[in-house]
């Protein structure tokens, strides 16, 4: 009897001791692996992220050349041709190198208002969930007030303050996040707090910082990791909304697909694909982050977990 | 050595749009007094919501303390606060009832056992290493577990790693809350053999929480019946087990069901009508008067006290005496 549970306990001794553990964030990264749905969005993004850096040696043209303007009449603008492979836009510019170019603006604006967006709505949520009590009362007050102007009206109204610009833009797009992300970290680590490994710290006997920053705060990410990526698919949306509304960059030179669909509507009957294109490429960034996001949800859902 | 006096817990209920306003408490602990001398172990039974997780959770400052007092080898644990209440909770851990919310799945398990070590500077440098590693050892898990995570391990071993944990202090008291309640029944009794092992070793005393019977009886040496916040009878486990004083506990052992159909079918049944009155309005004089088979006038008036009615025997109802001598005559 003994010597069958030692037999026993020796075997699974040695299932047990493998060289080392699998942490979660490597479990989720196996997940994402074998999904294709993960891999097609993460596709989608690497390859408009590699259009941006590499678009000086991409482009065909200076995306600012107007050298064919004078191909441009009110009734036609030429479609693609071996030339231009996108054709031309309204100002006779090389359509192809505006698009490469636009990745650029685009990308840019998601990330760096995402950034500022996520950053200060992170550490209001930080605060929030940390203390709890008044602290958490004042912001979430805050973040109400913030909530009930509709995003693209505040993002608008900061756009038209600061004027024409880039900076303002991302600010505009930024601003809107802030209190989505306060709310959510916020609401993760108050759910991560009633969890017994707080507890079980607490008893232990660490103070506030460590409890805080090395057991609820990197338990609660999960949800913010994957409402960065669908935030950022929003984020490129809306530059490109307020740059249709003429609140981009005040160069008009500069390319930026949001404001190449609004320039082509009036060109919308003789020269379809000048909005066509731009929106088409809009639609597959977003995709891209979109299918990214959710899969990454599903990777991170303890439900789906084994 | 554990000493609880009258301790209280209520937890105060809000009401209001702008403005909170306090307008009742749940008593969820409504005086209790425990004594654990050192090196024994107590279980602590009841139904579900009779506040004896509370209890525990109170011993250990989880959830803020009311009225009353919680001491512990002179130490007033029940007075401390920041820093001081921080160093003082090395000598009381606590292990928890579900193996899967008690650990932080993002920490491995070296360093899930080696927090306490560190956050007490127990040990320095290469011997904090060596510590978990015997600790490891001494709840049965490989030390190869040392670089995994809790998600690998099945509920007995993540068990084994709580307790781990609660060693790693160093503690003289360890209140353990349901600790085998979610496990296999196979494993509950490896869990409960580790558990009376590490006490002969250690020296360590125990709060055994559990709703179990069995597993109370098996591993305490005291034993204390809790109804709706209050201590309802208190007596040496075999004392408790054969010769119930409290019509309550009667109710309980009846529920036991015994391994023998003849036996079982046979036997007297005392069986509770109705649910656990409201601990945010509990009834006047005895909380367990609405379900008691034998309520009398006297017990709506006068809430009944513990008392000891036998050497090391105590039991909180009024007609105790009576109610002994009569199970005699029935049977």
């Amino acid at each position: 009897m003994a010597t069958v549970q030692e037999h026993l306990q020796s075997l699974m001794g040695n299932r047990v001791v493998e060289t080392s553990g699998s942490s979660l964030s490597r479990e989720t990264w196996n997940r994402l692996r074998h999904n294709r749905v993960a891999l097609l969005g993460l596709g989608v993004i690497v390859f408009f992220v590699l259009i941006a850096i590499f678009a000086p040696w991409l482009a065909p043209y200076d995306p600012r050349a107007t050298t064919w303007f004078d191909q441009i009449r009110p009734s036609s603008v030429p479609g693609p041709s071996r030339e231009h492979l996108l054709g031309l836009d309204e100002s006779g510019r090389d359509m192809l190198s505006r698009i490469l170019y636009g990745a650029r603006a685009s990308l840019v604006i998601g990330v760096v208002s995402l950034a500022i967006g996520a950053s200060i709505g992170a550490a209001l949520g930080l605060l929030a969930g940390a203390f709890g009590g008044w602290v958490d009362s004042v912001i979430m007050r805050i973040t109400d007030v913030m909530l009930a102007v509709p995003g693209l009206l505040l993002a608008l109204s900061i756009a038209a303050v600061m004027g024409q610009s880039q900076v303002a833009v991302m600010v505009a797009v930024a601003v809107p996040n802030i209190p989505l992300f306060a709310r959510l970290l916020r609401s993760s680590m108050m759910a991560e707090r009633q969890k017994d490994y707080v507890s079980a710290a607490t008893s232990v006997g660490l103070s506030r910082r460590p409890l805080v920053m090395s057991h609820i705060v990197p338990n609660s990410l999960g949800p913010m990791i994957v409402q960065g990526t669908l935030a950022l698919a929003t984020a490129v949306i809306d530059a490109a909304a307020l740059s249709f509304l003429g609140l981009g960059s005040a160069d008009p030179g500069v390319p930026e697909w949001g404001r190449m669909l609004a320039n082509a509507q009036r060109y919308l009957n003789v020269a379809p694909h000048l909005s066509i294109i731009p929106g088409v490429v809009i639609f597959i960034t977003v995709l891209g982050f979109n299918l990214f996001g959710e899969a990454l949800r599903e990777a991170l859902d303890p439900k789906l977990r084994r | 050595m554990l000493t609880v006096r009258d301790l209280r817990v209520h937890f105060p209920i809000y009401e209001g749009v702008i403005f909170d306003r306090k307008v009742g408490a749940v008593r969820a602990v409504d005086g209790v007094d425990l004594d654990i001398a050192d090196g024994e172990t107590l279980g602590l039974v009841g139904e579900s919501g009779c506040g004896k997780s509370t209890v525990g959770k109170a011993i250990v400052r989880l959830v803020p303390i009311t009225t009353g007092t919680v001491t512990f080898d002179d130490i007033e644990l029940s007075k401390l606060e920041g820093v001081e209440l921080r160093k003082a909770r090395r000598h009381v851990q606590m292990i928890f009832q579900d193996p899967y919310s008690s650990l932080n799945p993002r920490q491995n398990v070296g360093s899930i056992i080696s927090e306490p070590i560190k956050t007490h500077s127990l040990r320095h440098g290469a011997a904090v290493g060596q510590r978990v590693l015997e600790l490891l050892d001494a709840v049965g898990l490989p030390r190869g577990a040392a670089h995994r995570y809790p998600h690998e391990f099945s509920g007995g071993q993540r068990q084994r790693i709580g307790i781990a944990r609660a060693l790693a202090a160093e503690p003289s008291l360890i209140v353990a809350d349901e600790p085998v309640s979610a496990l296999d029944v196979s494993i509950q009794a490896q869990v409960i053999n580790l558990m009376e092992e590490l006490q002969q070793q250690l020296g360590l005393t125990y709060l055994m929480i559990s709703h179990d019977l069995a597993v109370v009886h098996h591993i305490a040496d005291t034993v204390a019946v809790m109804y709706l916040g209050g201590i309802v009878e208190r007596a040496p486990a075999d004392r408790l087990y054969t010769e119930p004083l409290h019509p309550y506990t009667l109710a309980l052992l009846s529920a036991v069901p015994v391994p023998d159909p003849v036996v079982e079918d046979r036997r007297q049944r005392t069986v509770l009508q109705g649910d656990l009155p409201s601990p945010a309005n509990p009834p006047s004089g005895c909380r367990f008067r609405t379900r008691c088979p034998f309520v009398q006038p006297r017990c709506a008036e006068e809430q009944p006290t513990l008392r000891e009615l036998r050497p090391g025997h105590q039991v909180a109802c009024h007609f105790a005496e009576e109610l002994a001598e009569q199970r005699v005559s029935v049977r």
